[in-house]
């Protein structure tokens, strides 16, 4: 079966370039697995946790944060914020950072800074149940 | 004619010139070599950036998009934002940056529009302040240590949005140095805000005859692609800047332990014909003494 050439990149640098049979995408709109010949999609991201498939089997899983998807029949490319490869995220930093982002809350001085800190803290809690579901499996 | 101590004291003391500026050479080289290997890393975010904003433009062309996409309609106001760095010997980097920033804000005064300067880096405030000072309406300092981080350019980006939003300008453009190698850097001139229209022929909406879905929809994802897109912009900005920094850093403090090696050949020779006269005067002295007996 042909293969879907996949990017992950972040703007500091390029964290993974490809071949895989399948991606798993976590869309903000739902997960999307992307097979060779998907249609052209352009897609936001939630903060969740990415799969690389080869074969049925997962091969990498990624935490990322921000960011979209461009995916072509050919290829897809995730432009996100932040990616971490799944296995060196343990639950206690993200617990610790869903801490920090409930103290930021809390401190917040004005309105900008408090909806900052309420947006970090939606995010740390969408990763620390997605790190759950995912190491449990 | 001086004496021999002081032609050694003023050896001793351009040496030890030398000692520093060739050390401070080979720190801009080393950190010359991880600014541009950090710039190249960030290169294919930058890239696929691009790509999928022209084809957003392209197909959004139709309807009215976000202010922060088609400007808010006039370009009265203007914003420069002017990027140096924070620190100085670094051969004519800051004041080339700043030159070009002046002769920007004249071209633009003289067209009638409003100017105000966001300056990046402790020496466009400092070189800007004396003439357009009260055209400076906020600074940024120490970014990039102990290098350039993405959440630096997001700091700046969210003071450029933050001062759109409260219609304080209509037009951004930033003022940086490109680099072209540890010789040559260019003064570039860059617009940001509205963005200019990616070329829509390059990268044409459809891919094998089909269209792009949107999820959620083209008004959202742009929503939140341009304040990530301007990131993105002042990003590469910062990270030109420097690595153009480094490199005009390092040629500075060639040519200075070159400087100081020529002027130490020169004070070497003075310093020895100056010896030999005095040997000569003490002997001509002691043969006509002698002579005289």
């Amino acid at each position: 079966m042909a293969k879907v050439s996949f990017r992950l990149v972040m703007p500091e640098r390029e964290l993974l370039d490809t071949e895989a049979d399948m991606v798993v995408v976590p869309g903000s709109e739902g997960d999307f697995g992307v097979l060779h010949g998907h249609a052209p999609v352009i897609s936001t991201l939630r903060p969740g946790v990415l799969e690389v498939l080869q074969g049925n089997k997962v091969e990498q899983r990624f935490i990322v944060v921000g960011g979209f998807a461009e995916v072509t029949p050919e290829r897809c490319t995730v432009l996100a914020d932040e990616a971490i490869p799944f296995a060196e995220v343990t639950a206690e930093q993200l617990a610790e950072r869903e801490q920090a982002a409930e103290r930021d809350l809390v401190d917040a001085a004005n309105d900008a800074e408090r909806a900052a800190a309420q947006k970090d803290l939606a995010v740390a809690k969408d990763l620390r149940r997605a790190q759950a579901y995912y190491a449990s499996r | 004619m001086p004496s021999l101590k002081t032609y050694r004291l003023r050896i001793r003391s351009v040496q030890s010139t030398q000692k520093i500026t060739k050390a401070m050479k080979m720190v801009a080289a080393a950190k010359l070599r991880r600014a541009q290997e950090q710039a190249m890393a960030a290169r294919p975010y930058a890239e696929a950036m691009d790509k999928v904003m022209a084809t957003l433009a392209s197909s959004f062309k139709g309807g009215t998009g976000p202010k922060l996409l088609s400007g808010t309609g006039s370009d009265k106001v203007q914003l420069l934002i002017v990027a140096t760095a924070d620190r100085g010997l670094c051969g004519a980097f800051n004041s080339s940056i700043v030159r070009e920033a002046r002769r920007t804000i004249r071209a633009l005064q003289a067209e009638g529009k409003t100017v105000k300067v966001l300056a990046i880096g402790r020496k466009a405030r400092d070189q800007l302040r004396r003439d357009y000072g009260g055209l400076i309406v906020d600074t940024i300092t120490d970014l990039g240590r102990p290098r350039v981080s993405f959440a630096d350019a997001q700091k700046v980006a969210n003071r450029v949005t933050e001062l759109f939003d409260k219609g304080e300008f209509d037009v951004a453009t930033v003022v940086f140095n490109r680099f072209k190698s540890a010789m040559t850097q260019i003064v570039t001139v860059q617009q940001l805000i509205p963005p200019p229209v990616p070329e829509v022929s390059a990268a044409p909406a459809t891919s094998g005859g089909a269209v792009y879905e949107f999820e959620p929809d083209e008004a959202e994802i742009l929503a939140d692609l341009l304040p990530r897109n301007l990131t993105v912009q002042i990003f590469r900005a910062l990270l030109e800047n420097a690595a153009s920094f480094f490199g005009s850093q390092m040629t500075a403090m060639d040519n200075a332990s070159r400087n100081a090696g020529e002027v130490i050949k020169k004070l070497t020779l003075q310093m020895n014909r100056s010896r030999q006269a005095s040997i000569t005067k003490e002997l001509i002295e002691i043969i006509s003494g002698a002579e005289a007996v």
